[in-house]
């Protein structure tokens, strides 16, 4: 056999490198272009208590996450219990944001299932979710003290997730 | 003839009810027209095939929506095509951007056909060089000559 009888064969390898890696991804992780930019501002009512509002600038000065949920997001109801471990962890305020939803209906998620949220802000028209670019519930943001989104995570978050980077990112961020 | 009005009465009905569905669509012809054709642009990002004007999905229909109140304001194509940019990234854009990131992208296929076609000339040059050094079918003497034996043959 010469080297040129092993050409297609390099090229063909080439070509199952490519579709492997192809595989692996999912399409529906754009990367966000907001990481690292200020966490779009907003103040809405928040979602136990209407008379009440919530703005991120509330948490100034904190590191926090940002969770975008809807009580018809069937993938939330598989992070919930994610999430319900991270906040008897206490690393960070969590604040939900009600994505395109009836209040009736997310209170009562929240009363069946229990609530990881320190305050959940109420966004009915999906104006702010909007403004955050999500496209597909549940997504989650770090954002840091100074107001800047670190991190961004689409998709149910798992318990991988939780432990290996968004934990460490959070304890990074609160040294700074 | 009771029948006929209560028939007729529903007919009426339903009209109504169509007409009030398609109402935001005759609102303002020119902003619908200006939608359409900033929008058949845009990808939609839940069914990513589609674009943000064809779309069915939730999230299209609230971007439709975003987009109007940017066209009734008198916003550019430019600008509003950076609102989408800002939120969802160059993958929203059915035109990428040129820039170093996606240079690959907008050369990668010529570069590519510029190599076919350098490899097809050099292999074609080297091929002619071969067929001149060998004579006539690129055959070596004592094989000519097995040949012309062979074609006798069939002759006879």
């Amino acid at each position: 056999m010469n080297a040129k009888t092993l050409i297609p064969l390099a090229l063909f390898a080439v070509l199952v490198g490519f579709l492997a890696v192809g595989l692996r991804l999912d399409p529906h992780e754009v990367p966000s272009p907001l990481v690292n930019k200020p966490a779009p501002a907003f103040k809405i009512a928040q979602l136990e208590q209407p008379d009440a509002q919530f703005s991120p600038d509330d948490l100034k000065g904190k590191v926090w996450v940002l969770n975008v949920w809807a009580s018809w997001c069937v993938a939330c109801r598989q992070e919930h219990p994610v999430l319900m471990a991270f906040a008897r962890a206490k690393v960070a305020p969590l604040i939900g944001l009600d994505y395109k939803d009836q209040r009736k209906d997310a209170m009562g998620v929240l009363k069946r299932a229990g609530n990881p949220y320190d305050l959940t802000a109420f966004d009915g028209d999906g104006r702010v979710g909007i403004d955050y670019g999500v496209y597909g519930v549940p997504e989650s943001y770090v954002i840091d003290k100074a107001g800047v989104i670190r991190y961004k995570h689409i998709g149910p978050i798992t318990e991988d997730a939780l432990q290996q980077t968004i934990i460490p990112l959070i304890n990074e961020l609160k040294k700074s | 003839m009771k029948y006929f009005y209560a028939l007729l009465l529903a007919l009426l009905a339903c009209t109504g009810a169509i007409a009030k569905e398609a109402s935001p669509l005759a609102a303002d012809p020119l902003v619908e027209q200006r939608l359409v054709v900033i929008s058949e642009e845009l990808r939609c990002l839940v069914c990513q095939n589609e674009s943000l004007a064809g779309s069915r999905a939730d999230l299209a229909m609230d971007l439709r929506r975003e987009l109007r109140t940017l066209i009734k304001q008198g916003k550019t194509d430019t600008e509003i095509k950076e609102f989408m940019v800002s939120r969802y990234g160059d993958f929203v854009l059915y035109r990428p951007p040129v820039k170093p990131t996606t240079w690959l992208l907008w050369i990668g296929p010529f570069a590519l056909m510029l190599a076919g076609v350098v490899a097809l000339f050099v292999y074609l040059r080297r091929r002619n060089a071969d067929i001149k050094e060998m004579g006539p079918a690129g055959l070596t003497d004592e094989e000519r000559k097995r040949a012309e034996a062979l074609l006798q043959e069939g002759d006879a």
